[in-house]
C-alpha cells in the first residue's frame, strides 16, 4: 500500500492557527535577521548609534541636573522660614490662638511662637546688646510667628503670604530666603528648557534614524523589487526596516545611558565632597530605575517611529516596472 | 482564466505598447507569445501581473477584473501567479533555498510545510543538491531553474515567463520547456513570452504573435508561415 497523500496541505493554504505562529515565527525570524544585518556592518551602525546616543544623553544630562539640584533646594528649603511679626498689643493667648489655626492649614508643616520677652531674651543674647535693652522702659520687640511651610516652592506661589498679611494682629510678615525664591525660579526655567530640549532632539533622533533607513531602503531596492512581485505586502516590506529602526534607538539609548553613567561617576565623587564643605550629605543621583527603563523604551519608540516615517514616505515609491 | 478584452496600452510620452489585445487563455492551457522586441511581449505580462495598468479595455485573470482591483490587494493577487524572469531576480545574498522559499515566507508558512516545499520544488528542477550554494556560484541555466523552482512554490495556478530560455544554449532552453510542459501536464496555465521561433514550433502548443502592440496571430499550435521559413 502506499503511503497516505496529503491532501488537506494541498488544499487550504494556511490555517489561523498555522497563520498566527508563523507570524509569530515570520516576526521572529525578521527581528533576527534585520540584528544581523546590523552586526554585519557595524561601522556604519556605530556612527548613526553615537549620533543617537549624544542626542539623547545632553536632555539626559540636563535632566539629572535639574533633579539633583532640586532636591538640593528642597533639602535646604527645610531651613525656610516665614517670620510673622505681630502687633504689639497682641497677647500672649492670642498669639497662640493664631498659631492653633495656622496649624490646620495643609500648607504649614509647623508653626513656633516667639513671645516678646522671649524675642527680648535671645536679642540680648546674640547681639550683645542686652544692657540697651535692659535700659529702655519697654520691651520694643514683638511677638512672631515662625512658620515653617510644608513645601517651599508651592508656599511662594501660593497665597500663603497674602493670607498670613491679612490675618487680624498681624503687623508684617517676611520672607527670610529670597534665594530659594530665585532657586526655584531657576529650576522651573532649567525643567522647562530640558523639556523643550528634549522634545527638538527627539526631533533629530528621528531625522537620524529616518535618513539611515532611507539609505537602507536604497540600498536594497532590487531586493525590494523582487519581494514585491512575489506578492510581498507593503507591511511585509517595511518589517525589516521597522526592526532596525528599534535596534538603532535602543542601542543610542544605551549608549546615552553608559555616557551619563560614566560622567556621573566620575563627577560623582567630587560633587559630593563639595558638598561635604558646604555641609551637606547630600549625594548625587543618576537617572534611577524608573528613569533609566523610560530613557530605553522612549529611545526604542523614537527608532521605530523614525524609521516607520521614512518606511511610510520611501517604500511606496519602488514598485517593481 | 486569463482574458483580454480590448486592451491597449500607452506609456507616458506617447508609445503604443499594445493595441487592442483579444484573447483568453483556458484553465490548463499553455500558450507561447510571441513577437520582436518591442512587441509588446513584456508589456502584456506586466499588465497581467498589475505591474501597469492598462489605458483602455479590460483584463479578467480568474474572473476577477484587474481594473478594479484595491491597490492592497495586489500582493495577495500576485501570490497567485508564479512569474519567471530572463533576468531571473534572484536575492544574491542568499542562497538557493532561501531564494525558492521567499514566496512562502511571505505567505507565512510555518516553518516544516514551507520546507517540505522547496525541497520539492527544487527536487522538480533538479537542484535539491545545491540548495546550500550562492546564486552567483551557479550556471546561468540553473540559475534559471532557481527562478522557475520560486515561482511555482507556492503552487500557482498560473505561471508567466518572460523570456525564460532568453540567455540560455538551445540544450538547456528545451530541458527548461520541457520543464513548462510538466507543469502544464498538472493543470498549471501557462503563457510564455519568447522569440525563439524554432523552439515555440517544435513544441506543439498555441502561439500568439504580436507586432508594434498588435495582437496579429492566434494559432492554435505551432507558428507554420514564420516558423516555417526558418525550416
Amino acid at each position: 500500500m502506499s503511503a497516505p497523500r496529503r491532501q488537506g496541505a494541498r488544499e487550504s493554504r494556511v490555517s489561523a492557527r498555522g497563520a498566527l505562529l508563523s507570524r509569530w515565527q515570520q516576526h521572529v525570524q525578521t527581528a533576527a535577521d534585520s540584528l544581523e544585518k546590523l552586526r554585519r556592518s557595524p561601522g556604519n551602525a556605530l556612527m548613526t548609534i553615537a549620533v543617537i546616543g549624544i542626542a539623547l544623553l545632553l536632555p539626559c544630562a540636563l535632566f539629572v541636573s535639574v533633579d539633583n539640584l532640586s532636591r538640593l533646594g528642597g533639602n535646604m528649603g527645610g531651613a525656610s522660614q516665614i517670620s510673622v511679626y505681630l502687633q504689639q498689643d497682641v497677647t500672649d493667648s492670642e498669639a497662640l490662638e493664631i498659631s492653633e489655626q495656622l496649624l490646620t492649614r495643609r500648607d504649614i508643616d509647623a508653626v513656633r511662637y516667639i513671645s516678646a520677652e522671649e524675642a527680648a531674651r535671645e536679642f540680648a543674647a546674640t547681639s550683645g546688646l542686652g544692657d540697651v535693652i535692659a535700659a529702655l522702659d519697654s520691651n520694643p520687640l514683638p511677638g512672631a510667628l515662625v512658620i515653617t511651610p510644608s513645601d517651599v516652592s508651592t508656599s511662594l506661589s501660593s497665597s500663603l503670604v497674602s493670607d498670613l498679611e491679612s490675618l487680624r494682629g498681624v503687623d508684617s510678615v517676611q520672607l527670610d530666603l529670597a534665594w530659594v525664591e530665585r532657586l526655584q525660579a531657576f529650576l522651573g526655567l532649567a525643567r522647562r528648557a530640558s523639556t523643550g530640549l528634549m522634545g527638538i532632539l527627539a526631533i533629530a533622533v528621528l531625522f537620524v534614524v529616518g535618513n539611515t533607513i532611507r539609505l537602507a531602503i536604497e540600498n536594497r531596492r532590487a531586493e525590494i523589487v523582487v519581494i514585491k512581485l512575489v506578492g510581498g505586502t507593503n507591511a511585509y516590506v517595511a518589517r525589516p526596516f521597522l526592526y532596525t529602526g528599534a535596534y538603532y534607538g535602543f542601542a543610542g539609548g544605551v549608549f546615552a545611558w553608559t555616557l551619563l553613567a560614566a560622567i556621573l561617576l566620575a563627577l560623582g565623587g567630587p560633587a559630593t565632597e563639595l558638598l561635604r564643605l558646604y555641609g551637606s550629605e547630600y549625594s548625587i543621583r543618576g537617572l534611577g530605575a524608573t528613569g533609566s527603563l523610560l530613557l530605553l523604551v522612549g529611545s526604542t519608540l523614537l527608532g521605530w517611529l523614525g524609521a516607520w516615517m521614512s518606511v511610510r514616505q520611501h517604500l511606496s515609491a519602488i514598485e517593481p516596472r | 482564466m486569463i482574458k483580454f478584452d480590448n486592451v491597449s496600452k500607452r506609456y507616458p510620452g506617447g508609445h503604443q505598447a499594445l493595441d487592442q489585445v483579444n484573447f483568453e487563455l483556458n484553465a490548463g492551457e499553455m500558450a507561447f507569445l510571441t513577437g520582436r522586441s518591442g512587441a509588446g511581449k513584456s508589456t502584456l505580462l506586466k499588465l497581467i501581473m498589475l505591474m501597469e495598468k492598462a489605458s483602455q479595455g479590460q483584463i479578467f485573470v480568474n474572473g476577477k477584473n484587474l481594473g478594479r482591483m484595491p491597490a492592497d490587494r495586489i500582493p495577495f493577487y500576485r501570490r497567485r501567479i508564479g512569474v519567471v524572469f530572463q533576468d531571473h531576480q534572484l536575492l544574491f545574498d542568499r542562497n538557493v533555498f532561501e531564494n525558492v522559499a521567499l514566496p512562502l515566507q511571505i505567505e507565512g508558512y510555518p516553518r516544516h510545510e514551507a520546507d517540505r516545499r522547496v525541497r520539492a520544488a527544487l527536487d522538480k528542477v533538479g537542484l535539491l543538491k545545491k540548495e546550500k550554494m550562492m546564486p552567483i556560484t551557479l550556471s546561468g541555466g540553473e540559475q534559471q531553474r532557481i527562478g522557475i523552482a520560486r515561482a511555482v512554490v507556492n503552487r500557482p495556478q498560473i505561471l508567466l515567463a518572460d523570456e525564460p530560455t532568453g540567455n540560455l544554449d538551445p540544450e538547456l532552453a528545451a530541458e527548461i520547456m520541457q520543464l513548462f510542459e510538466q507543469f502544464n501536464q498538472v493543470g498549471v496555465s501557462l503563457l510564455i513570452a519568447s522569440h525563439d521561433l524554432s523552439l515555440i514550433t517544435r513544441l506543439r502548443h498555441r502561439v500568439l504573435t504580436l507586432d508594434k502592440g498588435r495582437l496579429i496571430r492566434d494559432a492554435d499550435s505551432g507558428v507554420p508561415g514564420a516558423a516555417g521559413q526558418e525550416h
